[in-house]
């Protein structure tokens, strides 16, 4: 218990630690601050630099989630479900993107991209994107659904439902946590993609994290730990909204 | 008439009897199956693997044909020593996320309590933020003015700052802690999927509760632990952005080597090269993971 209390605090202080450097008054870090001031938080707001790039990389993200929880869902209902030959090559290939680490992706995509004029435009990130985030979903949604018997969809089919009514009404319901947890990994990957971000993001459009691994590299102004801390606190809100579509979930099953 | 109405009489129990067999079996036809597959498979091709195969065919043809940039990586001390240490730090790191991840995972798994809650949170707080405001978390705890330093000083436990950023022990801390939610979930999902009658049956039984986590929960909950070792050791194979904002330029891994080759030298064939040998690791590496994941389920099923 007492370990568990200390690993708990150095999971969790690194990420709360950047609040309190937020409200520094002065140009650089300092701990413990010297005083209190908002003046952070002003500047990342009238900055449109920063504004455009945290919505670019929350459409980016958006979209890939959606892309990557359907196109992910359909094919791990075909790797569990179906008959497929080579599957267990085919399944692999399809985890790959998991492997491969992103710098190798940023320097092929970017090879691939840039002939075709698609630098920095919102169907490249989409693409790649759901390219690194779709294994996530198809690891967590294939573990679920071998998890459910088939046997529980024969009998639909017996009863005479169609396929795609025993999926809406038997599997998904069951592989549903699955489905939302694997879209949480997507949308995680795609916001937080840092690597293949930074080579594809053009002049125009930036993601928040080429933004700030731009700063981070140059200079360490609390502006940063300003910007992060509203990413933590808009986190612990979706979070505090996924547990309370979790806990609706587990009412009805229960 | 009797054609007509013989047809359909003919023609229905072989088709019923068709589809009962395929239900049988709870399977999708082979049609069905590709169709669901194609959006993933099209776009995976056009944009993972099509761009990484034309990368590795231009370390073997540019500038000259043949194996030049390989002969590179083998023949200098400085490339060897970069996958040495890479290797080094990720098996360490793994280690490390499991040692600290399997209490985490265990008391996120428990049923109910705010403790578990809590567990939760400050697993999937950090897993949220992005990893560079986490490493940027890490600058600001080891600079030399920073929190750690600070600290010791202050309790007298050295005269002068400590040099921490910039190290591996830097490196391996920040990647232990980015990668650690990793290594949490998987095996969290693992013990929480364990029904709840298999520990309470071994408590009846007698057992101890050291022997209910030894024989009990920790062999059921091993699939969670092979996958998220496979998941964080392979991360950390190929992680950029914690080395390269808190490694020093002497503390290298592949990922930064590559980074600066194509970014800076502009050398991308070499890249490429470098790009492949780091391939052909994380899969070996996933191959051999794998097996071990496979016979893991043949105990299971035993």
């Amino acid at each position: 218990m007492l370990l568990g209390g200390v690993i708990l605090v150095f999971l969790i202080l690194p990420t709360v630690l950047v609040v309190p450097m937020s409200f520094s008054p002065t140009n650089y870090l300092q701990f413990p601050p010297t005083g209190f001031s908002t003046r952070w938080y002003g500047a990342y707001f009238s900055d449109p630099a920063w504004i455009d790039a945290t919505l670019f990389s929350l459409q980016i993200a958006a979209m890939t989630t959606v892309v990557s929880a359907v196109i992910g869902t359909m094919a791990s209902v075909a790797l569990v479900r179906g008959r497929i030959p080579g599957q267990e090559t085919l399944t692999a290939l399809m985890l790959a993107p998991l492997i491969v680490p992103h710098v190798v992706v940023a320097i092929a995509v970017y090879f691939q991209l840039s002939p075709l004029g698609l630098i920095g435009t919102r169907l490249a990130f989409v693409l790649v994107h759901t390219a690194l985030a779709v294994p996530y979903v198809l690891l967590v949604v294939t573990a679920a659904l071998q998890r459910v018997p088939s046997s529980y969809e024969m009998a639909g089919l017996n009863l005479g439902a169609s396929r795609l009514d025993c999926f809406r009404l038997i599997t998904l319901p069951l592989i549903m946590p699955a489905v939302a947890a694997g879209s949480i990994f997507a949308f995680l990957a795609s916001f937080d993609e840092t690597v293949v971000s930074f080579f594809i993001s053009g002049v125009e459009h930036k993601t928040i994290t080429r933004k700030l691994m731009e700063d981070i590299e140059f200079n360490l102004s609390p502006l940063i730990a300003a910007a992060s801390t509203i990413f933590v606190v808009a986190t612990v809100l979706l979070m505090w909204g996924g547990t309370l579509v979790r806990g609706g979930d587990t009412s009805k099953s229960a | 008439m009797s054609i007509a109405t013989a047809t359909p009489a003919d023609l229905a129990p072989p088709a019923v009897k068709k589809a009962g067999s395929r239900r049988a079996r709870g399977q999708l036809s082979l049609g069905l199956s590709l169709s669901l597959l194609a959006p993933l498979v099209l776009l995976l091709g056009w944009a993972f693997f099509l761009p990484i195969g034309r990368l590795i065919l231009t370390s073997f043809t540019e500038p000259t044909f043949g194996f030049a940039r390989y002969a590179r990586i083998w023949n200098e001390a400085l490339y060897i020593q970069v996958f040495v240490r890479t290797l080094w730090i990720a098996g360490a790191c793994t280690l490390l996320a499991l040692l600290i991840g399997y209490p985490v995972a265990l008391l996120m798994a428990r049923k109910g309590g705010w403790f578990a809650k809590l567990a939760t949170i400050c697993v999937l707080v950090p897993l949220w933020t992005s990893v560079l405001i986490r490493s940027y978390a890490w600058i600001i705890l080891l600079e030399r003015n920073g929190l750690i330093n600070n600290g010791l000083m202050a309790l007298g436990m050295t005269d002068r700052p400590l040099r921490m950023l910039y190290t591996d022990g830097a490196v391996l801390m920040a990647m232990t802690h980015v990668l650690l939610p990793f290594m949490v979930l998987p095996v969290a999902t693992a013990l929480k999927s364990i029904p709840e009658d298999l520990p309470r049956a071994a408590l009846n039984l007698g057992a101890s509760r050291w022997n209910v986590f030894w024989s009990v929960i920790l062999p059921l909950s091993l699939p969670g632990v092979f996958a998220g070792c496979l998941i964080v050791f392979v991360m950390s194979l190929g992680f950029y952005v914690t080395p390269a904002l808190l490694g020093g330029p002497r503390t290298l891994m592949i990922a930064t080597l590559i980074g600066q080759q194509a970014l800076e030298l502009l050398d991308w064939p070499f890249a490429g090269a470098l790009s492949f040998v780091l391939l052909v690791l994380s899969l070996g590496v996933t191959i051999a993971f794998k097996r071990l994941l496979k016979l893991d389920r043949v105990i299971a099923h035993d």
